[in-house]
C-alpha cells in the first residue's frame, strides 16, 4: 500500500494551481484534505504523475453569511463547519449533517470541497446540497463560474468540474424562519458510509409544506431528487395515508452492494422517507 | 464502561504481604507504548535491510503458466525477483497435519505458489528492493500468465464427484473428518417430548489485528546463524519451524518478537509469505522486511468459523434434555494451516457442543473440507463461538417450545456445582465449574425480574426488546494433550528464570509473550509476590529465544495460568536461594526469614534485617565475607506444565439485552453481563479487560463481520472500509462479574480468561434477537452475522 512514484506541488495562488493543471491536465491530481485521495494513491488505484497541494491556498477556507446566502470556502474542514455558528444557524442542514461523516479524524482534515468534488454517491454534503438547491462555484483559466447542485453531479464520481478547474465556494440559500429540514442516514456503523440516506428541505405555509425537495444518497450513482415524493408531501395535511402514498411514489433503483441488497435499500429508503417527513414538521428551534 | 463487580482479592496461600496477586496494578509496558516508545518489528530497521513485495494472485484457482519478471529485475531500485522454483533450493514444503487429528490430510505448501495459485490473493512472485515503494514498483511490472481454473468454493459440494480435486494427489477434498456417538441418542429423541431442530450459518472472519503481520529476517553467513524478528505468538515453535524448513539447527535460529500489537491467535502460524522472506534472507545474505499491508491481511491473515451446523435437541416437559445432535461443515480454504492444522476448529466444535449440561447423548459428525479461498485456521476462542451459540440457540429454542423460562431450562440442565469432577459427553474432564453459581449471580446482576418487566411494557408501546443468554465452557491452560500428544513441536510447558541483580532488584525470563493483552504485568505480579520485592524492581524480558526459558508462548488461555505458575515459583525458589544467603549473613536460620518489600525480615515479627542491595552487595562484591564452602545461587528457573488435568475448563454465562428496529432492521445493544470463573484472578482490570474485548469481538461476528466471497472465490470486502469490525459507539457496557473455582493443578489456581468473552456473545445476541422478535413470528435467526437485511427478511419486510 504505497503509492506509485508522483511530483508533487504546492502552489500559492490560485492562478498558479489552475496553471499546473493546465500544464498537466488529466495526470495531475488536486490535494485538499486526502481523505479519499491519498487511500486511492495507497492502493494504486489511482496513479496521477503530479499531485497539486491546495493547501498553500489564502482565503479558500472561509465560512460567511453573504446576504440570502451562506458561503463554505472549498478548503474549510469538516470540523470547522461543524463548529461554525454561522452554519448552525443558517444552514441548520448541513449542520445536522456533519456529526455524520467519517470520524473525528477524518472531520479534522476533510475539506468541505473536497467532499462536493470527489462526489461520492453514498457521501452525505453532496445530498444535503442538492437538497438545499445550493450551487458550486468552480474557478478555471477564464475566470469564475457557478454551476447549480442541479446540475453539477453528473454520474459515478462525475461533476461538471473540467480538467482545469479547480472547486472554489459553495453557497447554499441562508435559512429563513419557514424552512424546514430533515436528515437521516441508516448505516451499519457511525460514521460508515450510509446504506441510504436522505437529506430533506420544504417551506412550511398554511397550505402545508412547500418547495419539498429530498435528496436521497446511496441510492444512485449520484444524490439523487426524489420528485414524485416530493410532489406527494407537497400541500395539505400530512397523515399515514399521505405519507405512504409518497413512499409508494418513490421510484429509487439502487443496485445490491456488499452492505445491502436494493430489496432492503429501497425498504429502508421508504422507512427514511416517512422519519425524514416527520422532521420536517417539527419546528425548528 | 465502568467496572461494577471487581472480585476482591481470595485469602488463599498467595495472601504473602506484599502479595499483587487479585490487584489491578497497571502493566510494566504502559507508559513506554502509550508514549509511543514501543518497538514494534514494523520499527525494526537493520543495515543493509531490503523490503520484499509479492505478486498476488488475481484468481482463486489459476495455473501459472508463465512469468516474465525482465522488466520488474530493471526498475528503480528492485534487488531481486524470486519465483516459486529458486525457492525449493533453500525452503522444504511443508504439510499441516497431526496425528491426534485421525486421517487429517493436507498438501505440500511452499514459500509461494510453484505452478498453480490455489487462493485469490497467494503470493507467485517475490520482488525485493530497496525500499517497500519500490518493491511494489517492481511487483507492477512483472507479467504473471495465468491459466484460471474452476475454483471449488462452496463446502456443499466440495465432495460431490462432479467437483474438481484441489489438490488430486489426495484423492478427494476431504481434510478431515470427525464422528461421535455417545450414549443412545437415537432412544433418547423417540422418548422427548418435543425436539427442535434447526441449521446454524456463522460467517467467516478474522482477527484485524492492530498492527499487522510482519517479520525482518537477518541471515549472518558468518555466523551461520539466522536471526528473526518476528510478530509472533510462539517464537519457540517459530524457531523449531524456521530451522527445519531452512535445514538448519534450531540453535541456528534466533526468533525475537519485540513489541506485538494485537494477535488475537492470527499470529501463531506459519504464512507462506513469512516463510518466502526467511528463506529470501538466506537467498540474498541480507535483511529482508516483509510487513502486511491491510489488503493483503484480508486475503493472507487466516479467516476462522465459517461453519454451517445442522443440530437438534430433545426435550422433556420439565425441561430436562434428553439428546443433543449436530453435523458440522467447514471448508477451510486450500491447505491445512501449518502447524496446529485446520482440523481443530471443527473437532473443538464437537469437542464443546452440549458442554455445560448433563446429557449423555450426544452424537456430531465434523466434516473439514478444501476450497478455494483463503486458508481457516484456529482464531481467539477457537471453535467456542460455534459450539456455543448452537447449544445455546437450541437450549432457548427448546426452551421457547416448550413455554419455560430460559433461565429456567438453564438450571435444570446445568452440571450441578457440587457434581465435580466430572465430564461431557463427549469426552471432556472437568476439575470443578460453577454453572449454577454463575448462573445466580447474572441473575441477580442484571436485575433478570426488572428487564422482563421493562420489556413487555415496550412491547405494548411496538418496543421490541430481548434478552438472551449463553452458558459457556472455555478450554484454557492447555497441556500436552493439545498438540504435543499429536506431533507438533509446541510446547504445553512454560518456564521463568528470576535473577537478583547486584542492587537488590530482579529480572523475569519468561517463556511466554506479550501481545498487548498484559501478560508481562501478570508475571511481575507473580514473581514479585513470591518473592518478595515491589513492582517497580522487576524487570520483565519475554520473547526472545537466545535468553527466555523454551516456552509456548501466548494462545489458549495458556500465559496467565501455565506462564504465571512458573514465574510464582520461580519467585519462591529465588526466595529460598535468597534467604539462604541472608540466614549465613545474619546468622539466622532461613526458615525464620521472610523477604517483604524488597527487605529481608524476620518472619514472625516483621522487624527489618537486611535490605537486598545490601545483601547483593555482599553475595556479588564480598563473597569472601560469607562462611566457606557457601556458594550464594542468586539465579533460579523453575516450569510448569498441567498435569492432572488434559485442560484446565472454565466457565460462565453471558446475557444481551438489546433493540431491535423492526422498520429497518437494526439491531441496538443495550447492555451486556458477562459472569465469568476463570479461577484465581490475578489482576482484576485485565481480567476484565480480556472478557470485555472478548465480548465485543464476539459481538462483532454476531452482527458485523465477515469476509464476503463471490462464487468464483474473489472476497468482496477486504478493506477496513466494508469489512465491519465492532466499533465503540456500536458497543453497549459490558458489566463483568466473577465466580472464583481455582485449579488444584497449580498453586496460584489461575486459569485463562482470554476467550470467555467472545465464546459466549455470538450466541447471546443470537438468543436475544430472537426473544425480540419472537411475538412477531419471525422465524428465529441463526445465520450470522445478523444484518438488517437478514431481519428484514425474518420479519416479511422485504
Amino acid at each position: 500500500m504505497k503509492p506509485a512514484p508522483f511530483a508533487y506541488a504546492k502552489p500559492r495562488t490560485l492562478k498558479e494551481a489552475i496553471a499546473l493543471l493546465g500544464k498537466h491536465k488529466d495526470n495531475a491530481k488536486l490535494l485538499a484534505g486526502g481523505q479519499s485521495l491519498i487511500a486511492t494513491l495507497n492502493m494504486r488505484l489511482s496513479a496521477p504523475t503530479l499531485l497539486i497541494d491546495l493547501n498553500g491556498l489564502k482565503g479558500l477556507d472561509r465560512i460567511a453569511r453573504k446576504g440570502a446566502k451562506v458561503e463554505i470556502g472549498a478548503l474549510a474542514r469538516h470540523v470547522d463547519v461543524e463548529r461554525s455558528d454561522v452554519i448552525a444557524q443558517y444552514a441548520p442542514l448541513i449542520a445536522r449533517a456533519m456529526p455524520h461523516i467519517g470520524h473525528p479524524a477524518i472531520r479534522n482534515r476533510g475539506t468541505f470541497g473536497g467532499s462536493i468534488a470527489f462526489a461520492d454517491p453514498a457521501a452525505e454534503l453532496p445530498a444535503c446540497l442538492l437538497a438545499l438547491d445550493g450551487e458550486i462555484e468552480i474557478t478555471g483559466p477564464k475566470g469564475k463560474r457557478t454551476v447549480k447542485a442541479e446540475t453539477f453531479f453528473k454520474g459515478l464520481f462525475e461533476t461538471a468540474i473540467g480538467p482545469r478547474d479547480v472547486l472554489t465556494a459553495i453557497r447554499v440559500p441562508a435559512a429563513a424562519k419557514d424552512n424546514r429540514y430533515g436528515f437521516s442516514e441508516l448505516s451499519r456503523r457511525h460514521g460508515d458510509y450510509a446504506i441510504v440516506g436522505l437529506a430533506a428541505s420544504a417551506r412550511t405555509t398554511s397550505k402545508g409544506l412547500a418547495d419539498v425537495r429530498l435528496a436521497f444518497f446511496g441510492v444512485d450513482a449520484t444524490p439523487l431528487r426524489a420528485r414524485k415524493a416530493e410532489t406527494a408531501l407537497t400541500g395539505g395535511t400530512i397523515d399515514d395515508k399521505r405519507l405512504n402514498a409518497a413512499v409508494a411514489a418513490l421510484d429509487l433503483d439502487p443496485s445490491d452492494d456488499v452492505q445491502a441488497t436494493a430489496a432492503v435499500k429501497k425498504h429502508l429508503a421508504g422507512v427514511l422517507l416517512k422519519r425524514v417527513a416527520r422532521q420536517l414538521l417539527e419546528t425548528r428551534t | 464502561m465502568k467496572i461494577v463487580d471487581d472480585s476482591p482479592p481470595v485469602l488463599s496461600a498467595l495472601d504473602r504481604p506484599n502479595s499483587y496477586i487479585g490487584r489491578s496494578v497497571p502493566r510494566p509496558n504502559l507508559a513506554r507504548l502509550t508514549q509511543g516508545r514501543g518497538q514494534y518489528i514494523s520499527d525494526v530497521v537493520l543495515p543493509r535491510m531490503a523490503h520484499v513485495a509479492f505478486v498476488r494472485s488475481p484468481h482463486a484457482h489459476a495455473r501459472i503458466k508463465k512469468i516474465d519478471a525482465a522488466k520488474a529485475k530493471k526498475s528503480p531500485g528492485v534487488i531481486a525477483v524470486v519465483t516459486g522454483p529458486e525457492f525449493t533450493k533453500v525452503m522444504t514444503p511443508w504439510v499441516g497435519v497431526l496425528t491426534h487429528l485421525k486421517g487429517i490430510k493436507s498438501a505440500p505448501q511452499y514459500p509461494i505458489a510453484t505452478e498453480r495459485a490455489c487462493w485469490q490473493g497467494e503470493a507467485v512472485c517475490a520482488v525485493v528492493a530497496r525500499t517497500r515503494a519500490e518493491a511494489e514498483d517492481g511487483c507492477e511490472l512483472v507479467e504473471v500468465t495465468y491459466e484460471a481454473l474452476k475454483a471449488v468454493t462452496d463446502p456443499e459440494t466440495a465432495l460431490d464427484k462432479a467437483t474438481p480435486v484441489i489438490h488430486p494427489d489426495l484423492g478427494d477434498n476431504l481434510c478431515f473428518e470427525r464422528s461421535l456417538d455417545a450414549g443412545a441418542v437415537d432412544k433418547a429423541f423417540a422418548e422427548s417430548d418435543a425436539i427442535v431442530e434447526t441449521t446454524f450459518v456463522f460467517g467467516r472472519h478474522t482477527g484485524v489485528t492492530n498492527e499487522p503481520r510482519a517479520v525482518v529476517a537477518d541471515w549472518n553467513p558468518g555466523e551461520q546463524r539466522m536471526t528473526v524478528y518476528h510478530g509472533t505468538q510462539a517464537p519457540h515453535m517459530m524457531q523449531n519451524l524456521f530451522a527445519k524448513h531452512l535445514a538448519l539447527q534450531e540453535h541456528q535460529v534466533r526468533v525475537l518478537t519485540k513489541d506485538v500489537g494485537g494477535s488475537f491467535g492470527i499470529k501463531v502460524h506459519t504464512y507462506a509469505d513469512e516463510m518466502a522472506t526467511v528463506a529470501l534472507s538466506k537467498l540474498l545474505k541480507r535483511p529482508v522486511k516483509f510487513v502486511a499491508d491491510r489488503i493483503e491481511s484480508f486475503v493472507t491473515d487466516i479467516h476462522a468459523r465459517d461453519h454451517r451446523v445442522k443440530a437438534k435437541l430433545g426435550v422433556k416437559k420439565d425441561g430436562t434434555f434428553t439428546a443433543f445432535e449436530i453435523d458440522d461443515l467447514t471448508g477451510i480454504g486450500p491447505y491445512s494451516v501449518y502447524p496446529r492444522t485446520s482440523g481443530i476448529e471443527a473437532n473443538q466444535i464437537v469437542n464443546l457442543t452440549g458442554g455445560p449440561y448433563k446429557c449423555p447423548n450426544y452424537r456430531a459428525r465434523a466434516r473439514v473440507v478444501f476450497q478455494n479461498k483463503n486458508v481457516m485456521c484456529q482464531y481467539r476462542a477457537v471453535g467456542h463461538p460455534i459450539a456455543c451459540a448452537v447449544t445455546e440457540g437450541l437450549v432457548e429454542l427448546a426452551a421457547a417450545k416448550i413455554g419455560m423460562d430460559p433461565l429456567e431450562i438453564r438450571r435444570r440442565n446445568l452440571i450441578a456445582d457440587d457434581a465435580y469432577p466430572t465430564g461431557s459427553a463427549s469426552g471432556l474432564k472437568f476439575e470443578q465449574l460453577s454453572h449454577h453459581e454463575a448462573l445466580a449471580h447474572l441473575d441477580a446482576m442484571m436485575n433478570y425480574a426488572g428487564l422482563r418487566a421493562e420489556q413487555a411494557k415496550l412491547r405494548e408501546k411496538g418496543i421490541y426488546r430481548g434478552i438472551g443468554f449463553a452458558s459457556f465452557i472455555e478450554v484454557t491452560n492447555p497441556s500436552a494433550a493439545f498438540y504435543g500428544v499429536g506431533g507438533a513441536r509446541i510446547t504445553s510447558q512454560d518456564g521463568a528464570t528470576v535473577k537478583l541483580d547486584a542492587t537488590g532488584a530482579i529480572s523475569i525470563h519468561s517463556g511466554v509473550t506479550e501481545q498487548g493483552q498484559g501478560a508481562e504485568a501478570v508475571m511481575a505480579q507473580c514473581v514479585a509476590s513470591a518473592f518478595g520485592v515491589p513492582l517497580d524492581k522487576v524487570r520483565v524480558v519475554t520473547g526472545d529465544t537466545d535468553n527466555v526459558p523454551y516456552g509456548g508462548g501466548t494462545w489458549a488461555s495458556r500465559a496467565a495460568g501455565i506462564g504465571g505458575e512458573a514465574a510464582w515459583q520461580a519467585g519462591k525458589a529465588l526466595r529460598q536461594n535468597v534467604l539462604a544467603v541472608a540466614g549465613s549473613i545474619l546468622q539466622a536460620k532461613p526458615e525464620d526469614l521472610d523477604i517483604r518489600g524488597g527487605i529481608v525480615v524476620d518472619k514472625s515479627t516483621g522487624t527489618e534485617r537486611l535490605p537486598l542491595d545490601e545483601l547483593a552487595r555482599v553475595a556479588y562484591f564480598r563473597p569472601d565475607t560469607l562462611p566457606p564452602g557457601f556458594q550464594a545461587e542468586l539465579m533460579a528457573t523453575r516450569h510448569y506444565v498441567p498435569r492432572a488435568w488434559p485442560f484446565a475448563f472454565t466457565n460462565g454465562i453471558q446475557a444481551s439485552y438489546l433493540e431491535v428496529d423492526t422498520d429497518t432492521g437494526f439491531v441496538k445493544l443495550l447492555k451486556h453481563w458477562c459472569v465469568e470463573d476463570c479461577g484465581t484472578i490475578i489482576n482484576p482490570q485485565l481480567v476484565d479487560e480480556q472478557v470485555r474485548g472478548g465480548v465485543v469481538q464476539g459481538l462483532g461476528g454476531a452482527l458485523f463481520e465477515q469476509c464476503l466471497y463471490d462464487e468464483r472465490g474473489q472476497m468482496l470486502n477486504g478493506n477496513m472500509a466494508d469489512y465491519l469490525v465492532p466499533m465503540a459507539v456500536e458497543m453497549p457496557d459490558i458489566e463483568v462479574g466473577h465466580v472464583v473455582s481455582p485449579t488444584a493443578d497449580s498453586e496460584l489456581g489461575a486459569k485463562g480468561a482470554g476467550e470467555a468473552g467472545t465464546a459466549g456473545a455470538p450466541g447471546c445476541v443470537m438468543n436475544a434477537i430472537n426473544d425480540a422478535l419472537r411475538p412477531l413470528g419471525a422465524k428465529p435467526l441463526t445465520d450470522m452475522p445478523f444484518t438488517p437485511g437478514k431481519i428484514l427478511l425474518a420479519l416479511g419486510r422485504v
